[in-house]
């Protein structure tokens, strides 16, 4: 009996580590084979450089403009969908507080449209842009991200007012506010965690590539304006890795190092926003 | 068989009859029925909360004593399932109906947590809160009574030096006398305490229940207790319940010395 259990503790220890460490291996390969091909390929020039003539044959110039483009389309992007977002999950929190069926419809709705794949609201912002006439641009861009993230945005940050206790509600509401200023308590109180949502859809948005495919187009320079096309990291990678060249590949793994840099940092600053509650937060 | 107040050894006077009968009524709840979903929470509640006194809703958990005090300042309206009927009047005025302004409602009637529950800035601006969002905007008036109601709950020493400290790194003591100083700068008539003191150490609860003497001059203080001493120590009035009823209702010496239901008898005797 003795030996049964010892057996059965250590072969559930040992099968819950080598799926953890399998997972982990395997993306260090992935970051490996990138940073192998990509990193040679990354200097001075291919940051700082829109793409010159003869780039796409793997000549002079960088990927500067999909640099910028994704920035731009990403904060764009993120500004917008925060300021929608916030108004929503403190909807969900406050003014539902009673109504805990319509809040769980709400909550399935927006985990039904995280669900749904970028590519379908690239398709779909598409049929409105010829319907309205509109060319592919970085506010078309920006808007359709916008809708892709903010699903993310409202479900990360409902669950942070989610858990903000009941009594603080309760002490707020017996000093006479409105939910105005209730709204007002819980943003501060949730402050580390809305920081949190606002870079979690950063981060989705500035990956994708799908719903920017047809919405944000392609250009080698940067945009000036919110009407011109913007060009993408992530399609940057997509256009030069499917090239002939070796030269060109070599640079869609660079392009790639940037990307998965800018999504570390996220990440990094995120998990330390989210761990380091704020100072004076209830808890 | 010894009466509960001897075994207490509580020093309770008759006399104290004659003042709760004079006294008059701030609050009259009639005919209070409270469900949630199916569960008949309170039972057909009639009571008289006499004005500038303790009244302690006394009993064991579970009894409904704080969704009696939740339904005075319409916190009930927050919980999903749940359905309040009757009637309940803050001098003469009904708060059950639905077109009360409830901001204004709920200034009127502050609460005190089991647990103190600081909202999220510095101890200064926990007072200021509420003077603020009554439209105070004179900088020297809202300090002037964030150092005066910090010194009615005795916390002004303690804080004077920090007030612009985060109000989290006060001790749970501490934050709840903040709490009640922050309750009582928007002014209101009738103190809702739920079991204010169950988180605290000996010490931190002695305090609260001298600062709730020394504010029944000026308030009514509504109490929900399951401490026969503290009841013993604070109320003028108080009300058993049991099983969402009002069981009995009088002075301590009625509770304590002369209760009338098997059911008071058992609960003073299983609590001493």
């Amino acid at each position: 009996m003795k030996k049964r259990k010892i057996i059965e503790e250590n072969f559930f220890k040992y099968f819950l580590a080598f799926f953890t460490y399998s997972l982990i291996v395997i993306l260090f390969f992935i970051v490996f084979e990138i940073a192998k091909k990509g990193v040679p390929a990354l200097s001075w020039e291919m940051m700082t450089e829109v793409p010159k003539g003869g780039f796409y044959f793997g000549k002079e110039g960088g990927i500067y403009n999909a640099i910028i483009g994704s920035l731009y389309l990403a904060l764009g992007a993120s500004i917008l969908s925060i300021a929608v977002s916030l108004p929503v999950a403190l909807f969900i929190n406050i003014s539902l507080v009673r109504h805990v069926k319509i809040q769980n419809t709400i909550r399935l709705i927006f985990d039904l449209l995280w669900g749904v794949p970028p590519i379908v609201y690239g398709a779909f912002a598409f049929s409105i842009m010829i319907i309205l006439g509109l060319k592919a641009s970085l506010l078309a861009g920006i808007l359709t991200i916008a809708f892709l993230i903010m699903p993310v945005m409202i479900r990360a940050m409902d669950e942070v007012f989610k858990n903000i206790p009941m009594g603080l509600l309760e002490s707020t509401l017996s000093l006479g506010a409105t939910r105005f200023e209730v709204a007002g308590i819980f943003f501060r109180q949730a402050l580390p965690g809305i920081a949190t949502a606002f870079l979690l859809g950063f981060a989705k948005g500035i990956g994708d590539t799908a719903a920017v495919l047809f919405t944000a187009g392609y250009t080698d320079y940067v945009p000036e304006s919110l009407g011109e096309p913007a060009a993408t990291l992530p399609l940057a990678i997509f256009y030069q890795l499917s090239s002939p060249i070796e030269e060109v590949k070599a640079r869609a793994y660079a392009a790639a190092v940037v990307l998965t840099l800018f999504i570390l940092v996220i990440s990094i600053i995120s998990r330390y926003l989210s761990s380091k509650v704020s100072k004076n937060t209830v808890t | 068989m010894s009466f509960p107040s001897e075994v207490l050894h509580l020093d309770l006077k008759k006399s104290d009859d004659s003042k709760n009968a004079q006294a008059e009524s701030i609050l009259k709840i009639s005919n209070l029925d409270v469900f949630h979903n199916d569960h008949h929470i309170l039972k057909k509640i009639n009571l008289n909360i006499p004005k500038g006194k303790i009244t302690a809703f006394l009993g064991p958990s579970g009894c409904g004593k704080t969704t009696l005090l939740k339904a005075i300042n319409r916190l009930t309206d927050l919980h999903n399932g749940m359905k309040v009927t009757g009637s309940i009047q803050l001098t003469g005025k009904e708060i059950l109906n639905g077109n009360n302004d409830l901001p204004d409602l709920r200034q009127k009637m502050g609460l005190l947590s089991q647990r103190p529950f600081p909202l999220p800035m510095n101890i200064f601006d926990n007072v200021a809160f509420g003077l603020k969002i009554q439209g105070v905007k004179n900088k020297s008036e809202i300090s002037d009574k964030v150092e005066f109601h910090l010194k009615q709950v005795a916390l002004w020493d303690e804080v004077k030096d920090r007030l612009k400290s985060p109000a989290t790194k006060l001790s749970i003591g501490q934050q709840q006398r903040l709490c009640l100083a922050r309750g009582l700068a928007v002014n209101p008539e009738v103190i809702l305490a739920d079991e204010p003191t169950s988180a605290l150490d000996p010490t931190s609860s002695r305090k609260i229940e001298e600062q709730f003497l020394e504010l029944k001059k000026s308030y009514t203080i509504i109490l929900v207790t399951h401490i026969l001493r503290q009841t013993v120590r604070l109320a003028d009035n108080i009300v058993f319940m049991y099983l969402g009823e009002v069981i009995e209702q009088g002075t301590p010496y009625d509770i304590f010395q002369n209760p009338q239901s098997d059911i008071l008898k058992n609960y003073l005797n299983d609590g001493h």
